[in-house]
């Protein structure tokens, strides 16, 4: 099975994002410098960062639309606390406790009252957004010391990698062992093809599916901790509209809408691709708008692609019906 | 066959009959509560501070919910048989700029020609969404993000940095944002013709019933002989036209137009779907019920600031009230979802 599933698209979406480098560093001046790649990753960790564990929620078959307003919500939290004098040392795990909560808010809602995720998540999306605003008003919190906003985007020393964009690289590779290589990746799996079945085989459906929505906020939370340090200031508008790039992102990689398939490595060259494709084009002086298009055509490319290959397929099998009399039937 | 001679055993009127009350009172319940919420936030408001009932500011009420008003029966329709349009804010600005385009390069164009072309591309833009999720099988929600980027997309490269102003526009285009009919917008007007129309057509009419068929169980459907693929596809083409429509209207009480109308109000319009009791996986609601729900978001908006409540509040109270709104509506469906099964096993005892 998982042969089956790094066979298809992920693989396809790692060709293209390799297609797309080559022909970039050939073509496109100045994209092969090693500043233009810093500054590369420094925009994709939080989309990265939360595509993470938004992947996991998409494999069980349900969504969180609301992590861009726990980022705003979180950074404005933030600004309100340094306001208020607490150092960033403490900030930082005040900040991911208080992702916790708001995540715990989205599973009770999903797993307690039994409510899809997609109506609960735009309820909470517009609340969180809300709070924030309430929190912080449209003020910026700014004040930042430079300390800690310069340390966040710099480089890890020898190399141009921000050491953030390494922490993103770590927490990819446990994510990627969890879903792939334990009994709890599996689950995941399970629950998204068959929430039934899943549950039958004794698997904790509603209590998994919390931790995850628990998981995903808190990770939204790091997140908006990262933004509100790389740009030096907290704002209740910090991220809006991100969660639809994430998802987007997510499906990009391959994973269905529908749960139980895709790969972590599918998402993290989705992830790659968008921001390479965005990055080269914006230096090669193509308007952002063509970006925009190429964005969303490959999303629905990267659907219509897997999908019409598996119809027909279906169909060449039912005309040669020997070789599976099931299919025929 | 079997089944219709022992239907003649017990008597199945009583239970569809019973069934059909249910049904009507859930109705009922879901859009007498909006309706309900919403008198109380006006009245509430209105005793605060009576101004807020006044003559202008009736007609700014029914102005601002005109636009999420329309979007919101179309995805309505949509979100009945069990999909969604996420594209409805590009599409609404691809209309919106096309409307004012038209009106640069041709001043005395006729307005009727503005609404065609409006609703012409929100038509196509809906036929595109159809056909990619009817012909290729795709999950809406996936086919509509990324047309909500390539629509968008499109907008911006067309308007490419470029405004149009409300002197561009004709004078008699201008005043259809302002005038009125009985006290009543024509703006709004529009809003309430297309309401009624949906209405008796999801109502009324058979294919309009299997609308709800669909989204109620599409397999059930496809097996009971329903066209899903081609329903589902006119519904999506006639949300887009609605969002093109929804263009025009946005075109005619703004004036000043670029690229960026109308950017991220698709969730705005679930949510108002939500609020207004159509359940998100299809089968049940009312596009009454989803323009309800999306003049009760609007009031909110301008109720807030007559009551002296701090306006940063009004997108965590619209939150908590979506929250509300499917918690209550879960409530009242697993009630009345128990009622009629405790009702079948006494007659089957």
């Amino acid at each position: 099975m998982v042969r089956k599933r790094l066979g298809s698209w992920d693989v396809l979406v790692i060709v293209v994002l390799a297609v797309v480098v080559v022909v970039s560093s050939a073509a496109v001046e100045g994209f092969a410098s090693s500043r233009f790649w810093g500054f590369l990753l420094l925009d994709v960790i939080p989309i990265a960062l939360i595509a993470l564990p938004m992947t996991l929620v998409i494999i069980t078959g349900e969504i969180d639309l609301s992590v861009a307003s726990v980022l705003g919500l979180s950074s404005a939290v933030m600004g309100q606390l340094w306001t208020a004098g607490v150092p960033l040392p403490l900030i930082l795990p005040l900040i991911l406790v208080f992702g916790m909560v708001l995540g715990a808010v989205n599973g009770l809602f999903v797993t307690g009252f039994g409510l899809p995720s997609l109506a609960v998540t735009i309820g909470t999306l517009a609340l969180y957004r809300g709070l924030a605003y309430v929190v912080l008003g449209d003020k910026a919190v700014a004040d930042f010391p430079p300390t800690w906003t310069g340390n966040m985007i710099e480089a890890l020393p020898g190399t141009t990698v921000p050491w953030m964009a390494a922490t993103v690289a770590g927490l990819a590779i446990v994510f990627g062992i969890v879903l792939h290589a334990t009994p709890v990746g599996r689950a995941l799996y399970a629950m998204g093809n068959n929430e039934q079945a899943a549950t039958f085989s004794g698997i904790s459906v509603a209590r998994t599916k919390f931790w995850l929505f628990v998981l995903t906020a808190t990770v939204a939370a790091l997140a908006g901790f990262f933004w509100t340090m790389r740009y030096a200031s907290a704002r209740a508008d910090n991220g809006a509209g991100l969660e639809l790039s994430v998802v987007a992102a997510v499906l990009l990689g391959g994973v269905s809408i529908f749960g139980g398939r895709g790969s972590l490595l599918g998402v993290i060259a989705g992830v790659l691709l968008l921001i390479t494709l965005r990055n080269a084009l914006q230096l090669a002086d193509v308007p952002a708008d063509t970006l925009t298009i190429v964005t969303g055509t490959l999303l629905i490319i990267s659907v219509v692609g897997p999908n019409s290959a598996a119809m027909l397929r279906s169909r060449l099998r039912r005309r040669r019906p020997a070789t599976t009399p099931a299919a025929g039937g | 066959m079997t089944t219709t001679t022992r239907a003649a055993a017990p008597p199945p009127p009583t239970r569809a009959r019973g069934d059909v009350r249910g049904a009507r009172r859930l109705f009922v319940v879901r859009e007498l509560g909006i309706a309900l919420a919403l008198v109380l936030l006006v009245a509430v408001t209105a005793v605060y501070n009576p101004r807020f009932l006044n003559a202008q500011s009736r007609k700014d009420l029914m102005l601002g919910a005109t636009i999420l008003v329309v979007l919101a029966v179309g995805q309505a329709i949509v979100v009945i048989t069990r999909n969604v349009d996420l594209s409805v804010g590009s599409v609404l600005g691809l209309s919106a700029f096309a409307t004012g385009k038209l009106f640069v390069a041709l001043p005395d164009a006729p307005i009727v020609l503005a609404f065609l072309a409006g609703i012409g591309i929100g038509l196509l833009c809906g036929a595109v969404n159809g056909a990619l999720i009817a012909l290729a099988r795709v999950p809406a929600l996936v086919v509509t993000l990324g047309t909500l980027y390539v629509f968008r997309g499109i907008d911006y490269s067309w308007a490419a940095g470029q405004q149009i102003n409300a002197a561009d526009m004709p004078g008699g285009f201008k005043r259809l944002g302002t005038q009125t009919l009985l006290g009543i917008p024509v703006l709004a007007l529009f809003a309430i013709v297309v309401l009624l129309i949906a209405g008796f057509y999801l109502r009324s009419y058979r294919s309009g019933r299997e609308l709800y068929a669909i989204g109620s169980d599409p397999a059930a459907a496809r097996l009971s002989g329903i066209r899903v693929g081609w329903r589902v596809f006119t519904a999506m083409t006639v949300c887009g036209g609605l969002a093109g429509l929804a263009g025009v209207l946005y075109a005619a009480r703004f004036g000043t137009l670029d690229a960026a109308a109308g950017t991220g109000i698709e969730l705005n319009v679930v949510a108002a779907v939500v609020v207004g009791g159509v359940a998100i996986f299809g089968g049940s609601g009312s596009v009454y019920g989803a323009a309800l729900g999306a003049v009760l978001l609007s009031t909110i908006g301008s109720a807030l600031p007559v009551l002296r409540i701090d306006p940063f509040w009004q997108q965590a109270v619209v939150g908590a009230l979506i929250l509300a709104a499917i918690g209550l509506d879960r409530a009242l469906t697993a009630r009345i979802a128990s009622r009629l099964r405790g009702r079948r096993e006494v007659r089957g005892a």
